[in-house]
């Protein structure tokens, strides 16, 4: 270098240096654009290969196999008291009318049989009779075809996940079960359409009849007490470190302990929840009362920093135009500041929300992984939530329960992804250039 | 009639109050008089006087209650099982919660059912006391709010002060938080380095809470289970390192081509698409890293004659890292597009390519905020919980070795606490202990990384 400044170029030599190099330098410039590229692929395939594994798995899932039976509802063996009453059906003999009729069509040989033939349909086909029976009591007595699911192994290898090759020892089904299911495809009994539990059902250890409904509404209701308790303390936050709040030690505390919040680990507002208002205030274990109020101290700092972002972006000729005819401070800003903030304000609550919905960990803590087949009818009954029922069918053993899980993952998906795409639309509506 | 109902009769009270203020500022005007504040604020002052002191003590009943009866109740629990070791009194109130929502499993000891009956009339009582207090607060006070109406009184400025006041109180709900989450952890904690040396939490090399009796705390045997904590640590670390080396090159080069490279339309489809892999809920990943990762790897191990376990910490790294790509490509872009323009524009003005702008001006210039970018991904990945505890298992190896199982902090704290739990063993503290450690990890790398984006900023603006 030293050797070239010390004496002067010629243009001609300079550009000739230049020219020699250009071509390398080019390559270079076209391999570190390459480079992003390709970063930018995998990231994406990542992500294409994620919502391939889940929803290949997920759609079937909220598919089952079904039996379809000539049931004779007899009217003295489904309702031994004859009055009707849920005690009355549920002390009946609805299992062993089943299990006749499915008997009449695979006609098992001996008690072994019988016993192979009974663990064809799912345990749950008792109280679908009977629910049938309570909306509408005119069918019994009559013969008609219903349709059972059949046991989660059955529906595992009409799926092909158990396959016939494998020794019979090996298999979760014996040599038996299959020639009756072999017997019943063979008389077009077999049928494969929208699973009634998916969607509807409450949690079960039977994956057949387990479905997502009781975490559903837990998870609706803890969204609500979390949204109700965080975004009104949230904006109240924003708009008075933003408005009011003097310029002190206090003010600056305060501000680097929200951004502090922001970081901290999600578990951690577990161990608070914990020790806290199960601890010290002696609230009740697994109610959504409980999971919101941990969630929304957890997504408070995420609204506030963003309504904070809203309210500043506020032009201050709006706030000069409402002091110029005489409007008080609080006036400007809850007629003129926070209406026009409202947009900025609530896309960072539908954010936080989001993030609270898919929120797994504190929950676990507080108990909200307690199994739970009732469904929740108000924010202090126990309850269990979307994400959690995912993690607690994921450990599972049984083979439908993936399919399920990942049924599950699609359902808080969607939601996720329609809360966003509300997030996003809203910017784009309601934003404002200034 | 439950806490519902009367706390909408309060709601309703107010209300009532307001109709009766803005009245009596509306016949005021209507004699023709100057009022000094518009209407409606006579009524907001008034409302608010009634629905604030109510509210107040309806909530303070309502906790309070909860605290005196959940020990007032261990009267009635018998002293066998108050001494016994294995007393819990989470789980002794939640057999009397079951007992008075009327849910039963099995068999109920006399006892509960004793104390379920005296619980049920004390929260009756309190129901009664609750709603005196709070109706006759929010009538009471409601008059005097009332009674201060005149012409001359200045009910905006009231109600503003009120307001104002209202708003400061809800920002010390973040301190309280923070002071919370402290009190939660250090007690605890502290309760655990008596029990266990800090030294051995901090140095010991095997982890294994699981034998945990009477042996550490009675008979001063050394105990089966044993507190070190430095398995935990080299998981957390090795786990975070494979995230990291995922996640940098690609979050890094897709921070560089979409600022300095892509077209207005690629950088419109692609940013959203990064971001979507932020907002795809943990336990999601989770699910992916050990039913498709995991097992990806496993087989794809034996094929090149690898053993990787099936909860593998390379699994669980990996997934991790896709994870925390869009957190470094976001914040990376951001500050690559806050390097001023004149900068660029000099180094293109020199003749420099813009691969030569980028790796000479741009990254030199960004690299204080890249930096922080990479500490928050990393105080993300430390604190990150369900892909741990899903996929990278319970094991407490000490290992560095990327294809075997291990086990990290939040993974360790997640299945100590989750279920029934006696708060007084050594096993359940060092739960405590180790978040102790975990958020002061993570405040540590966030302080630094905010000092540095701040000090960073100050520099361009």
């Amino acid at each position: 270098m030293n050797k070239n400044n010390s004496k002067m170029l010629t243009a001609d030599e300079a550009s000739k240096i230049v020219a020699s190099s250009v071509i390398r330098r080019r390559k270079k410039n076209a391999r570190l654009k390459t480079y992003g590229r390709i970063a930018i692929g995998l990231a994406v395939s990542f992500l294409i290969f994620l919502f391939v594994s889940i929803f290949s798995k997920g759609i079937p899932g909220f598919f089952q196999y079904y039996v379809t039976l000539d049931v004779f509802l007899d009217r003295d063996r489904l309702d031994p008291k004859g009055d009707l009453s849920p005690e009355s059906l549920y002390n009946g003999d609805a299992r062993s009318i089943v299990l006749e009729s499915l008997y009449k069509v695979i006609k098992p040989k001996g008690r072994k049989e019988k016993k192979a033939a009974k663990k064809i349909i799912s345990s749950n086909a008792d109280v679908r009779i009977s629910k049938m029976v309570l909306d509408d009591p005119n069918i019994l007595g009559k013969i008609i075809p219903i349709t059972f699911a059949v046991d989660d192994d059955i529906d595992s290898f009409l799926r092909g996940y158990i396959k016939r090759e494998t020794p019979s020892s090996e298999r979760r089904i014996n040599d038996k079960v299959i020639k009756f299911v072999d017997k019943l495809s063979a008389e077009n009994k077999i049928s494969y359409k929208f699973s009634d539990y998916i969607l509807t059902g409450s949690a079960s250890r039977s994956p057949e009849i387990a479905g997502i409904k009781g975490a559903f509404i837990g998870s609706m209701l803890t969204l609500a007490v979390c949204f109700i308790i965080a975004f009104p303390l949230g904006v109240a936050t924003a708009v008075y470190l933003e408005e009011f709040a003097p310029k002190n030690k206090i003010t600056e505390i305060i501000e680097v302990n929200i951004n502090n919040l922001a970081a901290v680990p999600s578990v951690v507002f577990g161990i608070l929840g914990l020790a806290i208002f199960i601890g010290i205030f002696g609230m009740p274990r697994s109610i959504p009362l409980l999971g919101g109020m941990v969630l929304a101290l957890m997504t408070l700092p995420t609204i506030i920093i963003s309504s904070r972002a809203a309210i500043r972006a506020v032009p201050p000729s709006i706030k000069d135009a409402a002091y110029g005819i005489g409007a008080s401070k609080l006036q400007t800003i809850f007629h003129h500041v926070l209406p026009l903030a409202m947009p900025g304000m609530l896309t960072g609550t539908i954010i936080g929300m989001a993030q609270a919905l898919g929120e797994t960990a504190p929950l676990l803590m507080i108990g909200m992984v307690a199994f739970i087949v009732d469904i929740p009818g108000g924010v202090t009954d126990p309850g269990t939530v979307l994400p959690v029922q995912i993690f607690m069918w994921a450990d599972f053993a049984e083979r439908m329960f993936i399919q399920k899980t990942s049924s599950a993952i699609i359902v808080l998906l969607v939601f996720l992804i329609l809360m966003n795409a509300a997030a996003v639309i809203l910017r784009k509506k309601l934003e404002r250039r200034w | 009639m439950n806490e519902y109902t009367l706390l909408i009769l309060l709601l309703l009270i107010s209300l009532l109050w307001f109709y009766f203020g803005n009245k009596i500022a509306l016949s005021l005007k209507n004699k023709q008089l100057k009022l000094n504040s518009l209407p409606h604020y006579y009524g907001m002052y008034v409302a608010l006087y009634s629905i604030i002191p109510s509210l107040f003590s309806y909530l303070l009943i309502l906790v309070f209650d909860g605290i005196l009866f959940s020990n007032l109740i261990m009267e009635f629990v018998p002293k066998e099982i108050l001494n016994s070791p294995d007393f819990n009194k989470i789980i002794v109130l939640a057999q009397i919660d079951n007992a008075v929502r009327g849910i039963y499993f099995g068999e109920q000891p006399d006892w509960v059912t004793v104390a379920s009956n005296q619980m049920i009339e004390w929260n009756n009582q309190s129901l009664i006391l609750n709603f005196f207090c709070s109706i006759s607060l929010a009538l009471g006070i409601g008059y005097l709010g009332f009674k201060n109406i005149h012409q001359e009184f200045r009910s905006r400025n009231s109600v503003e002060k009120i307001i104002i006041s209202l708003l400061g109180l809800s920002s010390i709900i973040a301190i309280l938080t923070t002071i919370g989450i402290v009190f939660s952890v250090i007690f605890e904690s502290l309760r655990f380095f008596a029990i266990i040396p800090a030294s051995e939490f901090l140095f010991g090399l095997t982890w294994n809470p699981q034998f945990e009796g009477a042996e550490r705390a009675g008979s001063g045997q050394e105990g089966l289970a044993t507190y070190g904590s430095v398995p935990l640590f080299v998981g957390t670390f090795l786990i975070s390192l494979i995230a990291l080396c995922v996640s940098v090159p690609i979050g890094l080069f897709s921070a560089v081509y979409l600022s300095e490279y892509a077209n207005k339309k690629e950088r419109s489809i692609f940013k959203p698409l990064l971001e979507i892999l932020a907002g795809i809920p943990t336990v999601v990943y989770g699910f992916f890293a050990a039913l498709t990762v995991a097992p990806l790897m496993r087989n794809g191990g034996s094929l090149i004659g690898l053993d990787v376990a099936s909860e593998s910490a390379l699994a669980a790294g990996f997934v991790m890292g896709i994870m925390i790509i869009p957190f470094i490509s976001s914040l990376s872009d951001d500050v690559i597009n806050a390097v001023p323009q004149s900068l660029r524009d000099a180094g293109y003005g020199l003749g420099s390519t813009k691969n030569e702008v980028i790796t000479n001006v741009i990254i030199p210039a960004a690299l204080p905020g890249i930096i922080a970018s990479i500490i928050l991904a990393v105080s993300r990945a430390i604190g990150e919980t369900m892909i741990v505890v899903m996929a990278a298992g319970l094991a407490a190896n000490l290992s560095f070795n990327p294809l075997d199982a291990v086990t990290t902090v939040t993974a360790q704290i997640v299945t100590i606490l989750v279920g029934d739990q006696e708060f007084e063993s050594a096993k359940t503290l060092s739960a405590f202990a180790l978040a102790l450690t975990l958020i002061v990890i993570t405040l540590i790398l966030n302080f630094y990384a905010l000092h540095v984006v701040k000090k960073y900023r100050e520099q361009y603006e």
